[in-house]
């Protein structure tokens, strides 16, 4: 049975098993022995818990162990001269892993043709329409019919195991439905358990994703010295091709500074606007305006960043450049930081417009009619009372903004360009982290190269960055709550 | 069942003082409509200068209403229609001439719940004069705030902590500092919104008696549900009920000697 099936076979029998503990648990009170402790639903649910938890945690436990043990037999099988060779060892795997289907494609008398030499498995599983880049080597055979032994057992066994675990399940809770049975208490540990283990997923994902950054982020800093990288000037990756032993200059200040530059251009367009336009919204504009205006400012949000790309690169920036930077003779180039920074910050506006607009619509309305009772016009109000009581909040947002400001990337590629740099003149071509770590990560080159793995040591770097920004926020927000509560 | 009452012409039953006090404010026929539902149906009082007038009624009865007219905070209601005569010192306040800013630092107003605002309890009592430039020194502004915590009885309580937050103080001692507050912007007339609604006895013991220092001072218009609170704080009654003013008159006389059968229900508990 494919894992479908299995899953299918667990669907039905906890369904059985719900209405069996239904059943049991009605027939137990009709006879007037006892009064339930819960009510027939949750004795249905008890047994379907018990049917369905146990069989579908040995399914996963086992599917996930599955490739590692197929994996590890297929090792055993390889003679030492392939295990040696690490870059060819994945190779000779997925190889292996193909034959093994042939194998299952061809008919006992190939079969037995192959074993004893007479054909070719190359050209019959050819006829079975598996064709193969070069002949099947002896080993091979040998590794793929070990793979295919394993793996129809591995099957078997899964098989077995779920099944033992439902009916098991099944008959235990079953059995034990009686009346006195507090089958809400499980009920309710179970839905907890469900609950932490959702939350647990968002946790361990950080994790892993923080742990795939740092193994190859490390295997770069063993070739490059984090002092280059995050005190280096220069960025000059060269990509190597001449095959020259030179890796080049990986030096971060030029992406950082391009990200501040960019990113603060962005904050000084978003957050003046952003923010005038909550508090308009929040505490001028009548209901009716509210609701036409608010979800239009919202549609900024929804718009492709590539798109912004295009208005950049189209129409803001030769903008720039014809009216600004041309005649004050600073910069020749449609691509600087000032574009990028401009469109940016128009995509950032409903970041920072919709939070702080929640937030200022939440301060409680008793704050303003005091205020106003004392004479305070609606700005005075807005300014002195306001503004200071959503100010925790309103930062937060800021800072949300901020953090997406600083990941942005395709409105960077074509809005400022793809030259690393760092200079004053905002009218200058420029770039971020984010764009470089596309950059290298694109063509054609070996995972193992420094030119490549900075990408991980410029990922992990920019995680750091946010994850800072975002503890910075929180705790701003913590201390003003306490100071306001 | 209002349009009916609407219709019928209605007479508020008035009792005079028996020594006559100047009028501070002065209402003709004052009609506030919701939308589409009227909420009060024409009131007309005179409420003297340098006392307490209570508002008594039922829930619902547009005592409280009524008291916002006062000092338009009803503007800040969208939907909210004012109609009628309300003068302020002979000078009618819905006048399009008038400064509703202005106003409201005349008429200053202390709410149900303690609302003081997230600063510190100095920069509470000074943000009236300070956006009104009352102040012309900062001596003189902490003079204004000593002097207001002293008339609202909160200074002896708070004179080492000016600087923490006012959320930080506990009910009572909010309520006297938002009357500290009011206080500042030296009003004419102050409007309280069932002051005490919030706090416990002995808070509210406290309250009563800075309300009856003030009036030495200010025009006092309170909003209660206590009618013992009303018969303990006020010189003079007004009993509101479904939108109608029923009867006004000195408080003895409205408590003792009701003279119609609504008022004398509502104050020996029939209904409310």
């Amino acid at each position: 049975m494919g894992p479908l099936w299995l899953l299918a076979l667990i669907a039905g029998l906890s369904f059985f098993g719900f209405v069996l503990g239904h059943w049991k648990s009605v027939v137990l009170s009709g006879k007037g022995r006892d009064a339930l402790a819960a009510r027939p639903g949750y004795y249905g649910a008890y047994v379907l818990i018990w049917t369905a938890i146990p069989a579908l945690l040995i399914l996963v436990v086992l599917s996930v162990a599955r490739p590692f043990l197929v994996e590890h037999t297929v090792r055993v099988n390889l003679p030492e001269q392939v295990l040696a060779n690490p870059t060819q060892l994945s190779l000779e795997i997925s190889g292996v892993r193909q034959v093994a289907t042939g194998l299952k494609l061809a008919t006992h008398e190939e079969l037995e043709d192959i074993r004893i030499g007479v054909v070719a498995a190359r050209s019959v599983f050819a006829r079975h329409g598996l064709p193969l880049g070069e002949d099947v080597k002896p080993y091979q055979l040998i590794a793929a019919s070990a793979l295919n032994v394993v793996s129809d057992g591995l099957n078997t066994a899964v098989d077995i195991a779920v099944v033992a675990a439902l009916a098991f399940g099944l008959i235990f809770a079953f059995v034990r439905v009686k009346p006195r049975l507090r089958a809400r208490n499980l009920v309710e540990s179970t839905i907890l358990a469900i609950l932490i283990g959702a939350s647990s997923v968002a946790i361990l994902t950080t994790v892993g994703i923080v742990l795939s950054l740092l193994f190859q982020a490390l295997q770069f800093f063993s070739v490059v010295s984090p002092i280059n990288f995050y005190f280096g000037t220069v960025w000059d990756p060269r990509f190597a091709a001449a095959g020259s032993t030179e890796s080049g200059q990986f030096g971060f200040l030029p992406l950082f500074w391009g990200t501040i530059y960019i990113s603060f251009f962005a904050m000084l367009v978003a957050v003046p606007i952003g923010l005038f336009s909550a508090v308009y919204m929040a505490e001028y504009a009548t209901s009716k305006v509210r609701s036409i205006a608010k979800p239009l400012i919202e549609i900024l949000a929804g718009v492709p960043t590539i798109v912004y790309g295009f208005f950049a690169l189209t129409t803001v920036g030769p903008l720039i450049r014809d009216f600004i930077a041309l005649p004050l003779g600073l910069g020749t180039s449609g691509n600087n930081v000032l574009t990028a920074g401009l469109v940016m910050g128009i995509m950032i506006i409903p970041y920072v417009s919709s939070l702080s607009d929640d937030i200022i619509t939440a301060v409680p309305r008793s704050l303003r009619d005091g205020s106003l009772a004392l004479g305070a016009t609606r700005s005075e109000t807005m300014r002195q009372v306001i503004l200071p009581a959503a100010l925790p909040g309103v930062v937060g947002a800021v800072l949300l903004a901020v953090s997406r400001a600083i990941g942005e990337t395709m409105i960077v590629v074509l809005a400022a360009g793809v030259a690393a740099r760092a200079s004053l003149n905002p009218f200058e071509e420029m770039t971020t982290i984010t764009v470089k770590i596309v950059n290298q990560l694109t063509g054609d080159l070996e995972f193992t190269s420094p030119q490549t793995l900075v990408a991980f040591a410029l990922g992990i770097t920019l995680f750091v960055i946010t994850l800072g920004l975002n503890v910075l926020a929180l705790t701003i927000v913590r201390k003003y709550r306490e100071q306001y509560e | 069942m209002s349009a009916v009452q609407a219709v019928t012409p209605f007479e508020t039953i008035r009792t005079p003082d028996a020594a006559s006090r100047p009028v501070k404010i002065h209402t003709v026929a004052v009609k506030v409509t919701y939308g589409q539902k009227e909420a009060l149906h024409g009131v007309s009082i005179d409420i003297p200068e340098k006392a307490v007038t209570a508002f008594i009624g039922p829930s619902g009865c547009g005592k409280s209403t009524f008291l916002r007219c006062i000092n338009r905070m009803n503007d800040t209601i969208a939907g909210a229609r004012v109609e009628g005569t309300i003068k302020l010192d002979d000078q009618n306040i819905y006048d399009p001439d008038l400064d509703v800013v202005e106003l409201r630092a005349r008429v200053g107003m202390v709410f149900q719940k303690p609302n003081p605002f997230p600063k510190s309890i100095f920069d509470n009592v000074a943000y009236g004069p300070r956006i009104h430039g009352l102040a012309r020194s900062k001596a003189d502004l902490e003079e204004i705030v000593v002097t207001s915590l002293q008339k609202a009885s909160l200074f002896n309580e708070v004179k080492d902590r000016l600087n923490e937050p006012g959320t930080g103080l506990s009910g009572g001692q909010q309520q006297r500092l938002c009357i500290a507050r009011a206080i500042a912007v030296s009003p004419e007339v102050i409007l309280m919104d069932e002051p005490c609604s919030a706090l416990d006895p002995i808070a509210t013991a406290k309250v009563e008696e800075l309300i009856d220092e003030l009036r030495a001072n200010f025009t006092i218009v309170i909003v209660t549900h206590s009618m013992q609170q009303a018969a303990r704080v006020s010189q003079r009654t007004a009993f509101f009920h479904l939108g109608h003013l029923i009867e006004e008159g000195p408080t003895d006389h409205v408590f003792t000697n009701p003279l119609e059968q609504r008022t004398q229900d509502y104050i020996t508990g029939r209904f409310g």
